[in-house]
């Protein structure tokens, strides 16, 4: 048995080698993060945005983003037989979910390291709110990674894989969703940010991911058996 | 095999339905504040409270598929689930008429409770489509549990998210629920939530037959060797 965290370290590596190789999902992510803000831009018909009007067009837009790639990111195993692989190897199954967490989790930090920035130049008239919405971020991606990644991997083995996981994912990231532009909204608003609830949309987005962390460690097993 | 006592059910339903409808008509005092439509409440609380127990019931038979790997654990959730989304069509439907007779409005978006189930009902509803997409018999069955343990893990953690973004302010109906009710309000409430725990039942029950009957047909269709006409019953599990 290959002990788990050089397995983990090997899943992950190969996934963000062959990214950087391909370039599949990253730059398509940022691209359309930052093409959706200019349709907000017009569609709002608002040169500058703040509070609950700034988190929303934020969380939207990276969400949006966040399920292309959720929808690739099980695209090599299945047509290059990856997944036979991980069934032949003497590993623990649930690496496999952890490794792809852990990459889906890189390529959400790579869109926002892009997208935020872009956002805070595009709408932003002050930046400060900015420095605390790293840990919002950070949470709100880990519950979007461990989702993403179960439904993914379902998504992956059925007739219509593109349009499952938009479906799916959507109604699942809502409390994500409520949690993280609840915060965001107070810390965007005018006049400063503001930490209204801000430490009690942690703790719920904390908890989202503990939750679905869990669920997901312990289906995922069922889902690579054949 | 799935029939078995489903005569005696049907009947206590029908009978315990008569009884909580009588009681809501009959003896159910008339609200102070909303009048006649507040009855709608002993039709659309049980409703909910029995689709998301239904909901959750779905959860805990796919662990049971899970576990056992027998595949009339799958039939189960399948069903409870199903039954459940037709609750919640309902659920939806009195809600929004008891939205707009006592607020004017068919929507109303800072009512914790009814947005809350908004959103665990599409998450539910995209149970068919996802089931519908997967070919293969056994992994459809798996992924479908898992799917259904997932969601059920879903409903608690959306209904404290969605009830922690209100601001709190606006008068909670049934804040008191308990408390303020009077005796004969809280008789009926109970009657009409025990006859439509055993309406779901039922229905489960008749579905599950139905399924377990046609998945019987099939079967012996394909031993005589006779060409089986699809349908129906394409997403649906067989019982054995």
């Amino acid at each position: 048995m290959t002990p788990s965290r050089t397995a983990f370290a090997a899943i992950l590596a190969k996934d963000l080698r062959s990214e950087l190789r391909t370039l599949q999902s990253l730059p398509a992510m940022a691209l359309f993060a930052i093409t959706t803000f200019v349709i907000f831009r017009f569609g709002l018909d608002r040169t500058s945005l703040s509070g609950s009007l700034a988190a929303g067009v934020l969380w939207a837009t990276l969400l949006f983003a966040a399920v292309l790639g959720v929808n690739r990111l099980f695209v090599a195993e299945r047509e290059e037989g990856g997944f036979d692989a991980i069934r032949l190897a003497p590993i623990d199954r649930s690496v496999l979910f952890g490794a792809k967490v852990a990459a889906l989790l890189v390529y959400l930090v790579a869109l926002e390291l892009v997208a935020v920035p872009i956002f805070a130049i595009f709408f932003l008239d002050d930046a400060a709110g900015l420095a605390p919405l790293v840990a919002i971020l950070l949470l709100t991606n880990l519950g979007l990674a461990t989702t993403g990644t179960l439904i993914s991997s379902m998504a992956v083995n059925s007739r219509a894989r593109d349009l499952l996981v938009p479906l799916v994912l959507l109604p699942l990231a809502v409390p994500l969703m409520i949690a993280a532009t609840g915060a965001t909204e107070h810390l965007l608003a005018l006049g400063g940010p503001s930490y209204d609830r801000f430490g009690t949309w942690l703790a719920v987005l904390g908890l989202y991911d503990l939750i679905f962390g869990l669920v997901g460690y312990a289906v995922f097993d069922f889902l690579l058996e054949d | 095999m799935y029939g078995k006592g489903l005569k005696p059910l049907s009947i206590a339903t029908v009978a315990m339905l008569t009884l909580s409808l009588s009681l809501v008509f009959f003896y159910a005092p008339l609200d102070a504040d909303q009048g006649f439509v507040q009855k709608i409440f002993y039709l659309h609380v049980p409703l909910a409270i029995v689709a998301l127990l239904g909901f959750v019931a779905g959860g805990v038979f796919a662990v049971l598929h899970l576990r056992t790997d027998d595949r009339k654990w799958d039939a189960w959730s399948y069903v409870a689930i199903h039954i459940s989304v037709i609750f919640g069509v309902a659920v939806l439907i009195t809600g929004a008429i008891w939205a707009k007779a006592s607020w004017g409005h068919w929507w109303v978006w800072d009512e914790p409770t009814l947005v809350s189930f908004l959103i665990v009902f599409l998450l539910y509803a995209t149970y068919y489509p996802f089931r519908y997409a997967i070919e293969d018999r056994d992994r459809q069955a798996r992924y479908a549990s898992v799917f259904a343990v997932t969601a059920g893990a879903f409903v608690p953690l959306n209904f404290m998210a969605v009830r922690m973004a209100e601001s709190l302010v606006h008068p909670r109906t049934f804040a008191t629920a308990e408390g303020g009710m009077p005796g004969e309000m809280m008789l009926t409430f109970l009657c009409s939530l025990v006859a439509m725990g055993l309406l779901w039942t039922t229905l489960v029950k008749f579905e599950l037959t139905a399924k377990s009957a046609s998945g019987q047909v099939k079967r012996l269709r394909r031993a005589l060797d006779a060409p089986v006409s699809g349908g129906s019953s394409r997403i649906a599990p067989e019982v054995g």
